[in-house]
């Protein structure tokens, strides 16, 4: 197909197909839908062709798409106002298990509360928790400071444990972290 | 120690959950319609060089 010869440096284009699943699992991950997933990234692929040119050769061609890509999501979110209703206090009562009595999260609640964060949360989590940025990278890609990543990841994580009925997720999360060591206080740490 | 054992570990179960709910979304089979779309730009951008 392409008469290019081998030794010309890789045109980006070449590279995009490797970056569709990826792609679509950060789109899925903010819009939980399938559908309104791949139309999201139909409009990247097209966004990111025609703007190629802005892409800078050598940099980090995934976290350039995935920039593209929540742009135009928090966009269309704006412009058609598709969000689901907040379905907050329906489920709030009940309906998610306390953890088993090994402790593990079943993954079915998980992905239930997960499903419920705000795409924000989602997405936080999602950049950092799971597909391996950095917290500068994620701040990069999200317009924001990195310190507003580490909160917001925080306070992502902590309502998902709320979401899970694990009422006391704010302050085991903020530990978690690594934090602050004052607020593990007294019941906490005792010597090994 | 049970307080601190159970506590990190919560977080860790978090980010694993985290993890497979991406992967899960990456093992999908990516649909047809994205490399035709990218064939078909690509057709048109040769169109427009000629």
């Amino acid at each position: 197909m392409s008469a290019a010869s081998d030794a010309a440096p890789r045109d980006p284009r070449d590279e995009l197909p490797e970056h569709l699943a990826a792609l679509r699992a950060f789109a899925l991950s903010l819009t939980r839908n399938g559908a309104t997933a791949d139309d999201l990234v139909q409009d990247t692929i097209v966004k990111a062709w025609t703007n190629l040119d802005k892409f800078e050769p050598g940099s980090n061609m995934r976290a350039w798409l995935f920039t593209i890509l929540r742009n135009t999501f928090y966009s269309m979110k704006r412009k058609t106002r598709r969000e689901v209703a907040d379905p907050e206090g329906v489920h709030a009562a009940g309906l998610y298990d306390k953890p088993a009595h090994d402790g593990r999260l079943a993954f079915g609640d998980f992905t239930a509360a997960f499903d419920r964060l705000s795409a924000e949360h989602r997405e936080v989590l999602i950049l950092v928790g799971a597909s391996g940025f950095s917290y500068e990278e994620a701040a990069e890609m999200m317009g924001v400071a990195v310190g507003t990543v580490k909160s917001r990841a925080n306070r992502a994580r902590a309502r998902l444990a709320e979401l899970l009925g694990l009422e006391q997720g704010e302050d085991i999360l903020a530990k978690a972290d690594g934090g602050t060591l004052a607020v593990m206080g007294r019941s906490g740490m005792q010597a090994a | 120690m049970a307080g601190q054992g159970r506590k990190s570990s919560l977080k860790e179960q978090i980010d694993e959950n985290l993890r497979r709910v991406y992967q899960d979304a990456l093992e999908q089979e990516v649909p047809e319609r994205f490399k035709q779309l990218l064939e078909q730009l690509r057709k048109g951008r040769k169109e427009s060089d000629q």
